[in-house]
Order: C-alpha cells, then structure tokens, then sequence
C-alpha cells in the first residue's frame, strides 16, 4: 500500500502495480508450503494507479498470491480492485466452493457503494471464477454487468487494449510444465510432513529385530532401508507432476504406478535383503500411484466423475498391495 | 501445446439444445473448449475434456446446462469417505445439480 485515494465514499487503499521484495518473499514462502493458509488481503475495494470514476473495476480474491499477482501484472494501468471475502482461497478454488459467489460479489458492490464511486456499470471477473458466479443473477441484483477476462491476468493488458474482448488462446487453462513444476515443491512438503517421521521408525523398526542389538543396528544403519519410501515420494510427487503428458495412461494412478515401477526396478540395485527387495517392489509403487492419484487436485484438466472411478479401482489396489509388501517387510525382519 | 486428455465418457455434462437461446455465455466461460456455436445455438463438441467445473450451467440464463459439478481431487473425495468436514482441506461439493454450490470451510488446494 502506497496511500490513499479520496472517493465520494471516502478513501480507498492506494496499492502499486509492482511487487516489492516482501511480496517475493511472500510468494515464495506460500510456493514452499510455508503459512500458505493465512496469506490473505483485507476484502474490499483498493485503488492501482490513481484510477478516476471511469477505470476498470477488476474482481479478485482476498489470498494475497491472487492479488499480487493482478497487481504485478496490471503494472502501470489504472484501474479499481474489488477484493472479495474468500477466506483467503485463490479464485479457482474459491469459486469451486461456493466463496466467490455471487451472492458475495453483490453484497461487496453494495458495502464498497461501488456505483457511487464509478459512472459505468462493468465489472472484469477472473474466467476462472464463473463456476461460483451467475452472469445475469449479478445484472439483475446490482445492476452490473459481468465482463469474464482472461484466465490467467497476464492477459489482461492486451484484452483491455483490445476492447475488452479475449481471444481464443486466453480463454483457455493449460497445464504447463512450468505450472506443474511450481506445485512440486508443495506436494514435497505435505509428504514429508509424514515421510520423515515414517523413515524413523522403520529405521527403529528394523533396529529392534537387528541381530547387532538395538543401536549398534540403528546407528549403522545406511539409507537403504528407507530408500524405497523415498523412491515412491519422488515417483508419485515429483516424476508424476513433471512427466505428467509424457506417462503413459489417462488416469493419473497409471501414470504413478508406471513411475513407481520404474523407481522400485531401480531399487533392486540397492543392498537389501532379498526379501526387502519384494516388499519394496510393492510398497514403492503403491505409493506412488496413490500420490499421483493425489495429484488430481492439483491439476487443471480433470472431473470429479473421473476420479472417482480411478478412485473405485486404484484405491483397493493400492491398499492391497501395501499390505502385501508391508507384510513382507515384518517377514523380513524375523528371517 | 496438446491439450490434456483425462478418462473417457464419464464426464456428466448435458446441454439440451431446445432451451438453448445462442447467447455463448457458456463457450466464453468453458477453460476446456468443450463447446462450440453451431447454427446460432452452443453444442457439445469435446465432452470428455469437460471437468465438470460447471461454470456453464452457473452462467446459463435460461438453464439450458446440467452437470454433476465438483472439483477433480481425489483427496477431497477421501476427506468425504472420512467424513472430514474441517477447516483444512477441501471436501466433495455434493452433486445438487443446479444453482452455485453450497459454501464450505478453507481450503487447501491450488
């Protein structure tokens, strides 16, 4: 924020079209899995570039990524940022549970008293957040007229030079390798939130049953008794995300099980226990099918319909062949 | 750049052409191009590329479209299997068909 900006309904937060260094650090703490929940603006309207009573009036979430990102790409445009409330969820997600919503967007009109602010009738929606809103629900209950802009608000400068029409390409949502690398890092840290505990004691399980006694066996230990929990993570969170177009398979625990095939046939290089080595060739795939299956959230192209039918095969699958590669694993502690 | 293609005949999308007026609402809020104009009226033409977001039959005027909307995550699914309702992460938007879906607590996706 920058200062203020005096309207007939009194002053408006004033923001910048650039981000600052603490809007970087921000970003990349949110990018790292890090207070990623309460990242959030305060809803309401907010002033870029000293806009007057005729500038654009764009509609946004409240999560601070959402915001900046606009403001980043807006650069030196003037115009009006309407904030709405959406607990601090980006535009997508938000729409898809009920937050940005119509009934929020026209309430916010109302308690900003948009229409005394600005002389036209236009409000710039997010594409992305039309499956929360009804077009003509909001025209009848505040008089404005929903324009939907780009999908993604680097698009906007040119669809605001070019009448405020999109074309064909900025009406669609990719899934590029870009954008999928940028989820790994968060799908990284949600594993290792139970990974790492999970690492330990197998460590300590395999501890107690070593022939050398509890911590001459722990202690000298290597990392391959654990090797296969982290081939799976890698193969389910970061292969599958990556490789993604290139997997065989449509559905995503396909494309996991074929990454964790590969990890576990990699596995067998390790030193192990024959016994850990066909508990592994289990474990390590279901794994990584169930975490490519997890995936499906964090994609941009597929249906609930669809993931519950993959759900109604893989899951009992993938249960089951953990159990039989956590049932070889005990085995081979008592061999 | 391809476009994704995810399972075959699954999605539920339905458009009935009668009530159809051609105002394309419906093809400039698809992220899919699941949509096309054919003789002044919207018509399916990639079903399978639909994900049910239901954008469409929010934004149809006269509610020409129906589909069972929801979000494709398999761990929203599971939070529901589990009865997780909470604070933390997404649960199932249930199918109600019409109309904008029911509000629910934070979440944790995108």
């Amino acid at each position: 924020m920058v200062g203020s900006l005096a309207t007939p309904q009194g002053e408006v937060p004033l923001v910048k079209g650039h981000l600052g260094g603490r809007d970087r650090w921000g970003a990349l703490l949110v990018r790292l899995g890090i207070g990623r929940m309460s990242y959030s603006v305060e809803p309401g309207l907010y002033a870029i570039n000293h806009p007057g009573p005729d500038a654009p009036v764009l509609v946004t979430a409240n999560y601070k990524l959402s915001f900046d990102h606009l403001r980043r790409h807006l650069q030196d445009l003037a115009a009006w940022i309407l904030v709405l409330d959406t607990h601090g969820i980006n535009v997508w997600c938000a729409a898809g549970k009920g937050l940005f919503s119509t009934a929020e967007l026209v309430g916010r009109i109302k308690a900003v008293d948009l229409a005394q602010i600005i002389t036209h009738r236009r409000l710039l929606l997010p594409q992305l957040s039309a499956p929360g809103i009804a077009a003509h629900a909001v025209r009848k209950q505040s008089g404005f007229k929903v324009v939907y802009g780009p999908v993604y608000a680097r698009d906007l400068p040119a669809f605001l030079a070019n009448n405020q029409q999109a074309t064909p390409a900025m009406r669609l949502k990719t899934f590029t390798l870009a954008e999928r690398a940028v989820l790994v890092p968060v799908e990284l840290t949600i594993a290792l939130k139970w990974a790492i505990p999970l690492s330990l004691v197998l460590l300590a399980l395999r501890a107690l049953t070593g022939a050398a006694g509890f911590w001459p066996t722990l202690v000298g230990q290597e990392f391959w008794p654990v090797a296969g929990l982290w081939a799976g993570v890698i193969a389910g969170s970061v292969a599958t995300p990556l490789l993604l177009p290139w997997l065989p398979g449509r559905a995503f625990a396909v494309k996991g099980l074929l990454a964790g095939l590969v990890a576990a046939a990699l596995l067998a290089l390790t030193p192990l226990p024959r016994l850990d080595h066909w508990a592994w060739f289990f474990l390590t795939p279901a794994l990584a099918s169930f975490l490519a299956l997890e995936f499906t959230g964090a994609s941009t192209f597929t249906s609930l319909s669809g993931v519950k039918k993959e759900m109604r095969i893989a899951l009992p699958c993938q249960i089951g062949a953990g159990l039989i590669g956590a049932g070889l694993w005990l085995a081979g502690r008592f061999m | 750049m391809e476009k994704f293609v995810y399972l075959r005949n699954v999605v539920t999308l339905n458009l009935d052409q009668r009530q159809c007026i051609g105002c394309g609402i419906c093809l400039t809020v698809c992220p899919r191009a699941v949509l096309a104009m054919a003789e002044e009226r919207a018509r399916i033409v990639d079903r399978d590329a639909c994900m049910e977001c239901g954008a469409c039959m929010s934004n149809c005027p006269v509610d020409a479209i129906a589909v069972e909307r929801g979000v494709g995550c398999a761990q929203a699914v599971i939070n529901t299997m589990l009865g997780r309702t909470g604070e933390q992460c997404c649960t199932m938007t249930p199918a109600e068909g019409r109309g904008e879906p029911p509000a629910r607590g934070r979440g944790t996706c995108g």
